[in-house]
């Protein structure tokens, strides 16, 4: 263990060093110094997002895209500032590819109304995946439900990999849209999203993708990846809530239908009619959430400044380590054992409850996820009402993974 | 923050081990389903209701070593009282895990439930002790679900699907 933690560091991963640049880690929970395993919920907010949404509502902080003042020019040169970062973090063509949102729901939400609802009829069908969290589910069964088309599954086998070979015969010309996870909240599995967009596209289906533990987790590349769709939370990847982009190649974003209707996304208006801005701005109606947005451009200011090819190899070795250090205990089973997986390791205990195991670990200043992760049907799969969910960042420690093992055979011996 | 063993404490482990009235009842004539849409906790209770009095009460279902130890007391506590009683130890059981009502100081007739005046030191935790106790409820006043959806956290306006 020692040598290839030896090794990571002198690949210039100082853990230590990063941990400083995160406030929030240096606080003691019940007595005990934090061990916060909930990244996949929320990411912790390095010092300088902080700083970054501070100094907006200090020295900047006004309405955008509306007052010809000093303070609204400011402020929306920060919000497009922000949208440009984005646009290169993800590489997508053009900024104006990249919608500000709430977050991945509010993302999906939108291409199920200016999408599904005026491109989906009756009989159309849409294909999601069996590990889909709800919110890349849900808004599917409702747009079916309203159009009377057909929702139908891409399965995973008990690894909780995607059986690809079942998804050609799952596309037709009724599909109208794939909707996949590009990492599985609670499986950590890493789909291949490169190879289901080729496949979708050669039926000529698009294909949105769920980026919500892709971004923190993996470079993304949207025009490598050729998705149609790519939508990120900026709460899981170092940034405060609120703050989320819906990537949409811009020919698809043009023919769709607004979202929400209201101010900023118009053009012209009278009682007779209205016309509609250009994209993204036909998206963005109501004042946003521009501090939050700001916070995100921050965020990846922050991950542009790692070294993240490092960071990545970091929270590796900890999946491998906190694998390990669990499958080593009787009674525990690991949920989600796919051969490519992010830092998300899901697992049960025999005989005792997630929720149970939540709580004790909290006793112990261990912040994990007890739960069905918003992905009932991956717990019905396992046949598991709940699992718990330990997720890692790079700011996360082997010393933390030990306090973790240690914890679950604490609670095994409450329950002996 | 009160200490770990006084939430889990030996009884509570050994109902939840081994739940008491832990099936499903025949000739049940009233049955009710409670579901945390949080964690995904959901049971069902059945009662054979007579003449006003609880004659019989079981339960099946999945949930924390908390809510199964408080539905097979729960069962223990309510099978053979009438409706007003029952009544009264939901109200109190109730306050008591909110805080509300200070077992040791005030009247009360829980006996034995205390011992889930713990629970009141985890705000998280406070709905799956209640959980059995609405679905009971539920089943009491003839209705067929409750949940711990609408309750918000204060969990002390009775029934759940009000």
């Amino acid at each position: 263990m020692i040598a290839t933690e030896k090794t990571i560091e002198e690949k210039g991963w100082d853990v230590g060093r990063i941990r400083e640049d995160f406030p929030v880690l240096g606080q003691t929970v019940n007595g005990k110094p934090l061990v916060y395993l909930d990244n996949a919920a929320s990411a912790q907010v390095p010092r300088i997002v902080i700083e970054r949404g501070a100094k907006y509502l200090r020295e900047e902080h006004s309405n955008i895209h509306r007052g010809v003042h000093y303070l609204s020019q400011r402020a929306t040169s920060a919000y497009e500032g922000a949208r440009e970062k984005v646009k290169r973090f993800i590489n997508a063509r053009e900024a104006r590819e990249c919608v500000f949102v709430r977050g991945v729901t509010e993302g999906v939400n939108l291409v199920m109304h200016g999408y599904g609802r005026k491109l989906v009829g009756e009989g159309d069908e849409i294909v999601v995946s069996e590990m889909e969290h709800h919110s890349n589910l849900v808004p599917w069964q409702m747009l079916c439900e309203e159009k009377g088309a057909r929702l139908r599954v891409l399965p995973m086998n008990d690894a909780g990999e995607l059986i690809l070979d079942e998804f050609d015969a799952l596309l037709n010309e009724r599909t109208k849209l794939v909707c996949v996870g590009h990492v599985s909240n609670s499986l950590g599995t890493i789909n291949p999203v490169k190879e289901i967009v080729a496949r979708a596209h050669k039926q000529g289906v698009p294909v949105l993708v769920d980026g919500a533990q892709g971004a923190p987790h993996l470079k993304v590349d949207v025009q490598d990846l050729d998705c149609d769709f790519y939508a990120i939370s900026g709460h899981k990847m170092f940034a405060p809530t609120g703050s989320g982009v819906l990537y949409g190649k811009a020919e698809l974003l043009e023919k769709m239908n607004p979202f929400l209707g209201g101010g900023s996304m118009i053009r012209t208006v009278t009682f007779e009619r209205s016309t509609y801005a250009a994209i993204p701005d036909k998206f963005e109606a109501g004042t946003p959430a521009i501090a939050s947005a700001i916070g995100l451009g921050a965020a990846i200011d922050y991950l542009n400044s790692i070294d993240r090819e490092a960071a990545h190899a970091h929270e590796r070795e900890l999946l491998r380590y906190a694998t390990e250090k669990l499958s080593g205990i009787e009674g525990v089973r690991i949920i989600g054992t796919a051969r490519e997986k992010a830092s998300v390791l899901g697992f049960v205990i025999d005989e005792v409850h997630p929720h149970d195991v939540g709580t004790i670990l909290d006793q112990e200043g261990i912040a994990i996820r007890a739960g069905h992760h918003c992905a009932q049907p991956v717990m019905q799969h396992f046949g598991v009402p709940a699992t718990a969910r330990a997720s890692f960042a790079f700011y996360n420690t082997k010393e933390e993974v030990e306090r973790l093992a240690a914890a679950v055979e604490k609670v095994i011996e409450v329950f002996a | 923050m009160s200490e770990l063993s006084e939430l889990y404490q030996q009884v509570i482990l050994d109902h939840n081990k081994k739940p008491r009235n832990f099936q499903k009842l025949e000739g049940a004539n009233r049955v009710s389903e409670g579901f945390n849409p949080l964690c995904g906790d959901q049971l069902t209770v059945y009662m054979l209701m007579d003449e006003g009095v609880v004659r019989d009460l079981s339960f099946v279902g999945t949930g924390c070593a908390i809510s199964k130890a408080a539905a097979s007391m729960m069962t223990q506590a309510v099978k053979g009282k009438t409706r007003e009683e029952a009544q009264v130890l939901f109200d109190e059981f109730h306050r008591m895990v909110t805080g509300e009502l200070d077992e040791e100081a005030e009247e009360n007739h829980l006996g034995r439930l205390t011992i889930f005046a713990g629970v009141r030191d985890y705000p998280a935790r406070v709905k799956c002790a209640s959980l059995p106790w609405h679905t009971m409820h539920a089943a009491l006043e003839g209705e067929e679900t409750a949940t711990t959806e609408n309750l918000g956290p204060d969990l002390t306006q009775a029934a759940v699907s009000e």
